[in-house]
């Protein structure tokens, strides 16, 4: 069915700003995508009930404070308890790669470290959404 | 258990996936709505808008606090533009409501315009419809102030709270464009700014000169990031709400909308019967080509449209 992708953009912890979620979200809809914002210091609870209210397709986390490996697999795990299971998880953020394959195993399909293109991003998106 | 069961038990996976597919069009979806119509009719709709940047989204979020002290249950709909270049959307409403979205009775929907003909009718209203079935008592739709939607609201709305702000010069612009005649309630927000007596005198005078009724729009100074009158503003829509349903207008409201809704569903469909229709074997191409080089005009070519779905 030819309808909009939609994405949760959401920022969890304590730090900030969020420049680099904008920058996402504006090249997400630039794509063509649904993109909710819903703004800096979410916890994983507001998270996944937002993605279920919103019915995303994605939920793109992004994250500066360091505290990725307790938040991002939370909301996986969130996520599962709630029986929501076709939604891809991706993560972006300052993340050092020793960290990236026990976040994948956790669940978390993707990880962007800075550098990456919103390009990138946006054809991973494409190619692996679930419905 | 299907959809339709799961929306009846409060499932709220059931209730947004519902709504996603009413926007999409989707068949199932509206065969399950068919069925559960019958279980409709409970919830009372507030349509919020107002200028970019007024507030509307701040206002609703205590709006639906002060409902929610009192007992109600609340769905939000935020709706903003799709752009019409790429058909994406930033949809940021839910900023300004985040501390909503933990509570399991409101529910929180963002949605695009779509640009389609009639999609953000035809989108909203299948979602009021979700959420109410699904028991919200209290259902507010946001959509921006400007060009068109905001004058599409009373279409969907059974109270239309206008928001203005003090100082803005556009204010008097958009009283002229014919917003007093949609307003049911006004809230001037950000009256913790200078200035919020002048608007509302402004409006007041406005109020004057229209045609006199037998109701006349409340106008409350209200600060919504101060959380200021929120109470005041919640009496006075339900005082609107009282008024219309102690004088019958609100089933003379709703059957206009009704009506409306049907027929912008009729010609939805109507178009695509038309059109793919026309499409087919090429025969709309071909005219389009005709009327180019002047072989037809456009008239002829509807004529021409007319008689091969007739015949
Ligand atoms: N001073 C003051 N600022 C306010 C008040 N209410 C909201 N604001 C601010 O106004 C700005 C816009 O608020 P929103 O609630 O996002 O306004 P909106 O009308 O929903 O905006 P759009 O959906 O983008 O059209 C924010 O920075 C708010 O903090 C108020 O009562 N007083
Ligand atoms: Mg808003």
């Amino acid at each position: 069915m030819d309808r909009p992708i939609r994405v949760l953009v959401a920022k969890p912890g304590l730090d900030g700003h969020d420049r680099g979620a904008k920058v996402i979200a504006r090249a997400l809809r630039d794509a063509g995508m649904e993109v909710i914002y819903t703004g800096l210091r979410q916890t994983p609870e507001q998270i996944v009930q937002a993605a279920i209210q919103e019915d995303v397709d994605v939920v793109a986390m992004s994250i500066l404070s360091g505290a990725h490996n307790h938040l991002f697999p939370k909301v996986v795990n969130l996520l599962r308890e709630e029986g929501v299971d076709d939604v891809l998880v991706i993560g972006g953020g300052v993340i050092p790669e020793d960290d990236i394959p026990k976040l994948k195993e956790a669940g978390i399909e993707e990880i962007f470290t800075p550098g990456t293109s919103t390009k990138d991003v946006v054809e991973y998106i494409k190619r692996n959404v679930k419905r | 258990m299907n959809l339709g069961e799961r929306l009846l038990n409060g499932d709220r996976r059931a209730c947004a996936r519902l709504i996603s597919m009413l926007e999409n069009n989707d068949l199932e979806a509206v065969n399950i709505i068919k069925e559960l119509y019958k279980h409709s009719g409970n919830a009372y709709v507030i349509g919020v808008t107002g200028a970019p940047g007024s507030g509307k989204s701040t206002l609703t979020d205590k709006l639906a606090k002060e409902f929610r002290k009192r007992g109600k249950k609340i769905g939000i709909l935020a709706i903003d533009p799709t752009s019409p270049f790429t058909g994406g959307a930033i949809l940021g409403d839910r900023i300004r409501m985040n501390d909503l979205t933990l509570d399991k009775n409101v529910f929180i929907r963002s949605m695009g315009t779509r640009g389609s003909l009639g999609g953000m009718s035809r989108a909203a209203w299948g979602a009021v419809k979700v959420l109410d079935i699904f028991g919200m008592d209290y259902i507010f739709i946001e959509t921006v102030g400007v060009g068109q939607s905001e004058v599409d609201i009373v279409k969907i709305a059974d109270t239309v709270l206008m928001v203005m702000v003090p100082n803005l010069g556009d204010d008097i612009q958009a009283i002229k464009a014919g917003i007093m005649e949609i307003a049911d309630v006004f809230a001037i927000n950000k009256s913790d700014l200078e200035g919020a007596d002048r608007t509302k005198l402004e409006i007041e005078m406005n109020l004057d000169l229209s045609e006199k009724k037998d109701y006349r729009p409340p106008v409350v100074k209200v600060s919504a990031s101060r959380n200021q009158n929120i109470d005041e503003l919640v009496d006075k829509l339900i005082e609107h709400r009282t008024y219309l349903e102690e004088t019958g207008k609100i089933v003379e409201r709703r059957k206009k909308n009704i009506r409306l809704e049907i027929m912008k569903l009729a010609e939805e469909e109507f178009l695509n019967l038309v059109m793919n229709k026309a499409h087919k074997g090429n025969l709309f191409d071909k005219l389009v080509d005709d009327v180019i080089s002047k072989k037809l005009d456009p008239y002829t070519a509807k004529d021409m449209i007319m008689d091969f779905i007739k015949g």
